[in-house]
């Protein structure tokens, strides 16, 4: 058992407890999938053509275009978030399927590793979906959209690791609406989803691409749009460094809240 | 005499900061003999529980020294566990499989691969007699069959010793026997348990050894049998009715090595309760119970009749 501030320990054994998430996940999936297009299709339908009908275009870009590849970056935000909130503290808390887990040769290390990288899996999923449904609209036929795939796992991760550190504090489902309602909804309207943030006061717009949120659209909508990304490096470290702080500090908070 | 598959020395633990701090083990040392049934007994809050956890390695000592199937615990717990099977005292069957994916999905945090937890699975669904209800989903399971579920989960790796906390309780007597027989079956097949409880009965049935902890603290260890020789009277005679509590108090106290009430109640213990049985037989408004002692009796003695939550 490594000490309390030591720093996360990786294995493989995280596999198995991936596995088994994802095991859950095949079972469901059919509703899953379902979800993960139609809320994306819904918004972009609603926002895209409703909003956009005013609108017309943003930056010399048709609405729907700007919108759809601002909002896959929120929906692996949410989708991830969910996962690594409720779902997570189910198997955690409600469940005590971490604690069967505890008593197999896993270390908690690995339990968070697993959960950390299954809510990244899941996320994008629900990533690729909505990539599908732009597909069939025609946005983001460009080859550099490929390389949004492995951005969006990034983002998940990121979106993961600062979801189970709230996991690891919260005393039940009821302290997530804090999160999702304080934090990340506030974080969607500064970060450039819906318009750009050159919209917003000057300290809120340089804030802005320090958000994980904001730096993860900086990243993926010019790719989506067949353009690159102006500041590539530093947006990929601010993703990185919300990532691995948050990771080490859900690791750090769990161990404390299950290890004691 | 080998090497024990457990040894705990001198182990210490606290909860807590400052003035709050409570300790919850002090100073508890014992061993467990390969293909014994070693028994922790003690109240609600006695530190069974927080014993187990320290011994998975799955909280770390204060003090003292832990070695579990040959490694040190905590450093090389995760090694140690690969060799133990822990059946918890609450169920956390995933909800979400059946009971053959519960097992398979359980062999594979071990390491082991699907073919061969595969070919253990029908065994281990015998041995818990729910090979009927291979693809049940635990929602259908009752709760008899979702603890025989979670002893063959824990059966998964083949382990040689076997940790469990309170395995028969919230079950019908029904079901709890069928626990038991299934338990000595293990003990049979050359299986070391390490199992805690407060019912004395499944103690005084299972155990080789027992140790009784209170506080913390172990305040009696040995076998059943040999505990209550030591510590405490041969028979018992418990009084009841209106006139048991005065009945108690004089003639009871007379006759009696030692006497505990508790409510109305009297529990009169002696090494020969012949003349108790005379004197009762004509006295007014009390009816009374002739038993030998048992380790209820026993474990009262120590620990005292008060309530303890």
């Amino acid at each position: 058992m490594p000490g309390r501030f030591a720093p996360p320990r990786f294995s493989l054994r995280f596999v198995p407890v991936w596995r088994r998430n994802f095991l859950v996940w095949r079972k469901l999936a059919g509703a899953s999938v379902l979800g993960n297009i139609a809320e994306p299709l819904i918004t972009l339908l609603a926002f895209g053509y409703g909003l956009g009908s005013l609108i017309d275009k943003v930056n010399g870009i048709p609405y729907i275009e700007y919108l759809a590849s601002g909002a896959i970056c929120m929906s692996i935000m949410m989708a991830s978030s969910f996962e690594a909130l409720y779902s997570a503290f189910s198997r955690m808390h409600v469940q005590k399927t971490w604690d069967a887990l505890l008593n197999a040769p896993l270390d908690l290390d690995d339990v968070v590793l697993a959960e950390m990288l299954w809510a990244a899996t899941k996320s994008l999923m629900s990533g690729l979906a909505i990539l599908c449904v732009m597909f069939v609209l025609g946005i983001g036929l460009h080859p550099t959209t490929v390389l949004v795939v492995p951005l969006l796992f990034a983002i998940g991760m990121t979106f993961a690791s600062i979801g189970l550190v709230i996991n690891a504090l919260a005393r039940g489902y009821d302290f997530f609406t804090y999160y999702f309602t304080l934090v990340l909804t506030p974080m969607i309207f500064v970060s450039g989803v819906y318009y750009p943030t050159a919209q917003l006061p000057d300290w809120l717009r340089d804030a802005a691409p320090f958000l994980p949120l904001g730096a993860a659209v900086e990243l993926v909508r010019p790719l989506i749009l067949g353009a690159w990304p102006e500041r590539p490096l530093d947006n990929i470290a601010v993703l990185a460094a919300y990532c691995a702080a948050g990771f080490y500090v859900a690791t750090v908070l769990t161990r404390r809240r299950l290890l004691k | 005499m080998t090497d024990p598959i457990l040894s705990v020395a001198n182990l210490h633990k606290s909860y807590g900061e400052g003035d709050g701090r409570h300790s919850v083990i002090a100073g508890v040392s014992f061993a467990l003999q390969r293909g014994e049934c070693y028994g922790l007994l003690g109240p609600n809050g006695a530190g069974k529980t927080t014993t187990l956890r320290l011994c998975l390695g799955l909280t770390e000592p204060d003090d003292g020294e832990i070695v579990l199937v040959g490694r040190q615990v905590p450093p090389d717990a995760r090694a140690a566990r690969t060799r133990i099977g822990v059946v918890p005292q609450g169920d956390n069957l995933d909800p979400d499989f059946t009971v053959t994916e519960n097992l398979l999905v359980f062999g594979r945090y071990f390491g082991m691969a699907d073919a061969d937890i595969r070919a253990r699975i029908p065994r281990l669904l015998e041995f818990a007699n729910l090979a009927a209800k291979a693809d049940a989903r635990i929602g259908e399971l009752s709760g008899g069959m979702k603890r025989r579920l979670t002893l063959a989960r824990a059966l998964v790796n083949d382990p040689d010793l076997i940790f469990m906390d309170e395995p028969t309780t919230g079950l019908d007597p029904q079901a709890r026997h069928m626990i038991w027989e299934r338990l000595k079956s293990l003990l049979g097949a050359g299986k070391t348990i390490l199992l805690t409880t407060h019912f004395m009965d499944e103690a005084e049935r299972l155990c080789d050894r027992l140790a009784v902890i209170d506080h913390g603290r172990m305040i009696a260890e040995g076998a059943p049998r040999d505990l209550i020789a030591r510590h405490i009277e041969s028979e018992v005679v418990e009084v009841y009715g209106e006139g048991a509590v005065a009945w108690g108090e004089q003639a009871g106290r007379a006759l009696s090595a030692r006497v505990e009430r508790s409510g109305e109640t009297v529990f009169c213990y002696t090494n020969d309760a012949r003349p108790l049985v005379a004197r009762l037989q004509e006295a007014p408004a009390v009816r009374y119970l002739h038993r030998p002692a048992n380790l209820e009796d026993l474990f009262l003695k120590l620990t005292g009749r008060e309530m303890r939550d």
